[in-house]
């Protein structure tokens, strides 16, 4: 199968899901001469811990991450974006890795493993590498994944235990894609602010860090204020955001200021840090 | 490239084997080549629930699957839920509640009420509210959809706890 994908001469793309593939081809968007089905591939279906790490398979539904047990103790953020992904039916068929690879601007997913500095393993004929969050999405729908590999698992660390966390999201109804949303850690350590991660999705090509706002509230007091100057400098740093029918560029500028404070205000209180 | 493939599914217990074009949608496949008429098509790219269907036990859309990745499983239409003349109690709450008006959606509403109520034999209105959030109706407001799968889960918990009848 691999060797397929290597032929030049046929225009291949690899169904996972097809959640976000199928539509694309009902809607003519997409238009590939050949689909390579990797269905069959069961052992890509997998969650388990390995060296202290969660490593999920990317062919393990969207529904099986929603109902791990360990996913939901052990890393609640991730556990959160998967629930805000579509509606029970389109996570039931969904893959994982299908979303990474398809890297959407509204996922949920690419803001997470940013977040969390994921690590995402993709093969080749050649033999495999591993890719860092932070050089796996290049653009709109564009991985660093060569058109010869696929994606095969993707690693997060868990949570640790004094990490505050929060997924924040904005969409019109539950299930509709995200206006723009934020993914959030930080702890508290000494009654202040550390090791702030401050993610923003949703309103440029791909999910952005945003280190200005991290900046802004590590070694602060947690509170209000804080949290709101640092959701202005996140709203400052972003490149002029995208601008559609759903939301202007200045709406969603704006967004990020209040997912990004309002992300913070609630990672601080699970860490524990009162405001 | 557009060479048929041989398609083996289970379709509410029976077997079928097609040979199907690899691009022809599970939704069309059901309808056409089936003859299952009861699963509709709306707006054929996953926004509308109306083709929702069992994949295995669980609720997917059958036109954001290809028939060809059907292949080996076992699928669950509307059209097993009544038995003869006898309909299910999802469809007969749906019927007493007015869960429905012309129609055109119920399929896919049954189809994912009836995966929601397996898994959560008493849920919360919030819990139903977010269940059904992947389907659209432009008749009814959903209000009385909401009651209807409220009503429904009781008869279904009634029903269990009655015999050891099995639900479809």
């Amino acid at each position: 199968m691999l060797e397929r994908l290597e032929d030049e001469d046929v225009d291949a793309k690899i169904l996972a899901g097809g959640q976000s593939l199928m539509p694309m081809l009902s809607l003519r968007v997409a238009r590939p001469e050949a689909l390579i089905d990797l269905r069959k591939l069961s052992s890509l279906d997998y969650i388990r811990e390995d060296n202290g790490k969660i490593a999920i398979g990317t062919m393990t539904s969207k529904s099986a991450a929603e109902d791990s047990d360990l996913i939901r103790t052990k890393q609640p953020l991730f556990h959160a974006a998967t629930q805000r992904i579509g509606h029970r039916q389109i996570r039931n068929q969904g893959t994982v890795g299908g979303s990474f690879a398809h890297a959407d601007p509204a996922a949920e997913y690419p803001a997470v493993a940013l977040a969390l500095d994921m690590e995402m393993t993709v093969v080749s004929a050649n033999g495999h590498r591993v890719i860092p969050a932070a050089d796996f999405f290049v653009t709109f729908l564009t991985t660093d994944i060569d058109s010869t590999e696929i994606l095969t698992e993707v690693r997060m660390p868990k949570l640790p235990a004094a990490c505050g966390w929060s997924f924040q999201e904005l969409s019109r109804r539950d299930g509709d894609f995200a206006l723009a949303g934020a993914a959030v850690t930080m702890s508290i350590e000494s009654g202040k602010c550390a090791n702030a991660r401050v993610v923003a999705f949703g309103i440029n090509a791909t999910a952005v860090r945003l280190q200005s706002a991290e900046q802004a509230v590590n070694g602060e007091q947690p509170g209000e204020a804080i949290f709101a100057l640092a959701g202005s400098k996140a709203a400052e740093a972003v490149d002029e955001p995208l601008s559609d029918v759903h939301a202007s560029a200045a709406y969603r500028r704006h967004l990020v200021q209040v997912m990004v404070s309002r992300g913070l205000a609630e990672a601080a209180m699970r860490a524990g840090g009162k405001h | 490239m557009t060479a048929p493939h041989r398609v083996s599914v289970t379709v509410n217990g029976k077997t079928y084997e097609r040979e199907v074009e690899p691009r022809m949608t599970l939704a069309d496949f059901l309808r056409q080549e089936l003859r299952l008429t009861g699963t509709h098509v709306g707006c054929e790219h996953g926004v509308c629930g109306a083709c929702t269907i069992l994949k295995d036990g669980s609720a997917v859309r059958a036109c954001l699957m290809l028939a060809v990745q059907a292949d080996g499983t076992s699928l669950t239409t509307i059209e097993s839920l009544a038995d003869g003349d006898r309909l299910h109690p999802i469809q007969q709450a749906f019927i007493e509640e007015h869960g429905l008006q012309c129609g055109f959606c119920t399929p896919g509403f049954l189809m994912t009420t009836l995966e929601l109520l397996r898994n959560n034999p008493d849920p919360s209105d919030e819990e139903i509210k977010d269940a059904l959030g992947g389907n659209l109706c432009r008749c009814t407001g959903y209000q009385s959809i909401i009651q209807s799968v409220r009503l429904a889960a009781g008869k279904m918990r009634e029903g269990n706890a009655g015999a050891s009848q099995q639900s479809a």
